[in-house]
C-alpha cells in the first residue's frame, strides 16, 4: 500500500551495525505511521535507536531490511526531493555566514534566484522572530536563538516532514520551554509533520500527538501513547491534570510498570 | 556573546613581542661579542697546528662577528669601493628578483599541494598512497634534487620549450612550498563536523557544492598558516637553488659572493643575509593579508 497522506510509514524496519565484535541490532521490527501534519516524539533510553530511526527517516544511514516510506515514495528519493528539514542537537550553524546566510544555505544550494531568496529569508526570520538579528554572525547569538536559526533554515524549503533530533536537548529549561511553544505555534502554521526524538517526558506530552516509546537491546518501539491535548499548547496546558496524566503514562510505559505517583514531576 | 574578536591596544601586543625578540637577539649578539674572547675557546688544540681541537667558544672578533652597527653602516657604503651604488641597492634589487622567483615557486606550490591535499581527501586510498611519498619527498636534500631539476630544463629547453634558468628555482621552491598546503588542505577539508556533512547529505548536495559550501569555507584555518608556512618556505627554497644551479642575480648568488670576500669585508655578508631575511618577512607577511581578508572565516560558533 503506498499512501501519500502518510508523511512516515515504517514497516518491520531494522537496522544492524556491523562490529569487530559481531554484528549491534540497533532497531529492529518498527511499525510506526506518522499522518501528514502529525506531531510525533520518539522517547525513550539511550540506545534505544531512535536518533537511528530518524537517521533513517532522513536518509542518512540506510536501513537493514523493512521499508520505509516517505510520503509514499522510498527514503532516498524523498530526500533528494527535499520532502523533509532537518534539525540536530547543536545549531550547526555555519559560522562563516550570517544568520541570513545560513537560513538560505539550503536555498542557494537548490538555485533558488537571489531576490526569491531574500523575500523567503526575511519570511523565514519573522516566522522565528529573529529579524533583527538577520546580519549577525552565530557567534554574536545565544544557544536558543541558534537553534531558531536552525529551525528556520529546516523550514526553508516548506517541507511537510520536520525532523528533529534533541533540539532543546543542549538548552537551560527556560528556553527550552519558550521553543517548546514555538515549535507547537510554527509546526501548527506551516502544517508540516514533525518526528521530534528527546529524552524528557514533559515535552514529548507537551508537543506531540502520539508519543513513541522505545526500549533499548535491541531497540523496538514497545508502545504508542495518543495524548489526546488537542490542538492548541500554551502555558496552562503544562499544569493542566490531563497533562500530568499523560506525563505519567508515558512514564509508566518507560518503566514497563506502574510508577509511584508521588514521583511526579 | 562576547566577541571573540579583540579588538584596540591587545592587536598591536604581538609586534611588541615580536620587536622585543628581535632587540634581545641582537642584546645577545653584542654580550657575547663583549664578554666572549677574541679568539674563541680551544680546548685540545696541538701547538702550531692550525684549525686543530674542538672550539668550544666561538671568537668574538671583528672578523669573526661584526658589530650589529657595522652591518647596518656597511649596507649604506659602496658595494665594492670607487663610485659603486652603496651595498643596500644590489641587496634589494637581488632581493626582489629572487622574491619574484620565490613567488612563482610559492604559486606552483599551492596549486600543487592543493590538488594534492584534495584529491587525498576525496579518496581514502589516494591518502594511503600518496602521504608517506609526500613525507618522504620532504627528506631529500634540497641541493641533491636541485641539479636534476636544473638539467631537466636544460634538456627541455634545447627541445624547444622555453625554460629559462629562473623557472628551474622556481620548481625547486614549489617542492619546498607544496607540502605544508598539501597537509593544510587535506586537514582542513577533513575538518567540518559529521553533522555538517549530514545537513549537506538531507540537502542533496554533491561533492562540489559540499565542496565549495562546507568544506573549503571549514579549511580556511588550517589553510592561512599553511599558505604562511610556504611563503617562507619558497624563499628558502629560491635561495638554496639560486646556489645549487648557480643562478646569476639573485640574493643566494650574492650571499655567497661576498661571504667569499669574508674576511677582508666581514661586514658584507650580513647585507644579503638581512636582505633574505626580509624577503622572508614580506613573503609570510603578504600571505598575512591573504587572512585579514578571510576573518569571517575564522570565526568559532559559540557552544551552547
Amino acid at each position: 500500500m503506498t499512501n501519500e497522506n502518510l508523511a512516515v510509514r515504517a514497516s518491520g524496519v531494522s537496522k544492524t551495525f556491523p562490529t569487530k565484535a559481531g554484528d549491534v541490532v540497533a532497531l529492529t521490527g518498527v511499525e510506526l505511521t506518522v499522518e501528514a501534519g502529525e506531531f510525533v516524539s520518539l522517547i525513550g533510553p539511550s540506545g534505544c535507536g531512535k536518533s537511528t530511526l530518524l537517521r533513517l527517516i532522513a536518509d542518512l544511514d540506510g536501513a537493514t531490511s523493512g521499508e520505509l516510506e516517505i510520503f509514499g515514495k522510498p527514503a532516498a528519493k524523498a530526500r533528494i526531493d527535499q520532502d523533509y528539514g532537518i534539525a540536530f542537537q547543536q545549531a550547526g550553524l555555519l559560522p562563516w555566514r550570517t544568520v541570513g546566510g545560513n537560513i538560505a544555505l539550503p536555498l542557494e544550494l537548490h538555485g533558488m534566484a537571489k531576490t526569491a531568496r531574500a523575500t523567503r529569508v526575511t519570511e523565514l526570520a519573522e516566522l522565528v522572530g529573529l529579524t533583527d538579528f538577520i546580519d549577525r554572525y552565530p557567534d554574536q547569538l545565544s544557544g536558543g536563538m541558534q537553534q531558531r536559526v536552525a529551525i528556520a533554515r529546516a523550514l526553508a524549503e516548506q517541507p511537510r516532514l520536520l525532523l528533529m533530533d534533541e533540539p532543546f536537548g543542549a538548552l537551560d529549561e527556560m528556553t527550552r520551554e519558550y521553543l517548546q511553544a514555538e515549535l507547537t505555534r510554527i509546526a501548527g502554521e506551516t502544517g508540516a509533520a514533525v518526528v521530534f526524538v528527546t529524552h524528557s517526558i514533559p515535552e514529548a506530552v507537551f508537543l506531540s500527538d502520539r508519543v513513541v516509546v522505545m526500549s533499548p537491546r535491541p531497540g523496538r518501539i514497545t508502545d504508542i501513547i495518543t495524548t489526546s491535548l488537542g490542538d492548541v499548547r500554551d502555558e496552562a496546558l503544562r499544569e493542566s491534570p490531563a497533562y500530568f496524566e499523560r506525563v505519567t503514562a508515558v512514564r509508566e510505559a518507560l518503566h514497563g510498570a506502574p510508577v509511584e505517583r508521588a514521583n511526579e514531576r | 556573546m562576547t566577541p571573540r574578536h579583540t579588538q584596540g591596544p591587545s592587536r598591536f601586543r604581538p609586534i611588541g613581542w615580536g620587536v622585543l625578540g628581535v632587540v634581545a637577539l641582537l642584546g645577545a649578539w653584542e654580550l657575547y661579542k663583549f664578554l666572549g674572547p677574541a679568539q674563541g675557546f680551544v680546548v685540545g688544540a696541538t701547538a702550531g697546528e692550525t684549525g686543530s681541537g674542538v672550539m668550544l667558544l666561538p671568537r668574538t672578533n671583528d672578523r669573526a662577528m661584526p658589530h650589529v652597527w657595522d652591518m647596518v653602516a656597511r649596507l649604506f657604503q659602496s658595494t665594492s669601493g670607487g663610485d659603486t651604488p652603496p651595498l643596500i641597492v644590489p641587496v634589494i634589487t637581488a632581493g626582489l628578483l629572487t622574491l619574484g622567483i620565490a613567488a612563482a615557486g610559492w604559486l606552483i606550490g599551492v596549486i600543487v599541494g592543493a590538488v594534492l591535499g584534495a584529491v587525498m581527501q576525496r579518496w581514502r586510498l589516494a591518502e594511503w598512497g600518496l602521504l608517506p611519498w609526500i613525507v618522504v619527498s620532504q627528506t631529500v636534500p634540497l641541493i641533491a634534487f636541485a641539479p636534476i631539476i636544473s638539467s631537466l630544463g636544460t634538456q627541455l629547453d634545447r627541445d624547444g620549450f622555453p625554460w629559462p634558468q629562473w623557472l628551474s628555482v622556481a620548481v625547486i621552491a614549489s617542492y619546498l612550498a607544496f607540502f605544508p598546503v598539501a597537509i593544510g588542505v587535506l586537514r582542513g577539508l577533513d575538518s567540518p563536523d559529521r553533522m555538517h556533512l549530514d545537513l549537506m547529505r538531507s540537502y542533496a548536495a554533491g561533492y562540489w557544492a559540499t565542496l565549495f559550501r562546507l568544506r573549503l569555507p571549514a579549511a580556511v584555518p588550517h589553510i592561512l598558516p599553511a599558505l604562511r608556512l610556504a611563503a617562507a618556505s619558497a624563499v628558502v627554497g629560491a635561495v638554496v637553488a639560486e646556489v645549487s644551479i648557480g643562478m646569476r642575480g639573485g640574493i643566494g648568488r650574492m650571499l655567497i659572493q661576498l661571504a667569499g670576500q669574508g674576511s677582508s669585508d666581514p661586514a658584507a655578508p650580513w647585507g644579503p643575509t638581512l636582505g633574505s631575511v626580509a624577503l622572508g618577512l614580506v613573503a609570510a607577511g603578504t600571505v598575512a593579508l591573504i587572512g585579514a581578508g578571510l576573518k569571517n572565516y575564522r570565526r568559532g560558533e559559540a557552544t551552547v
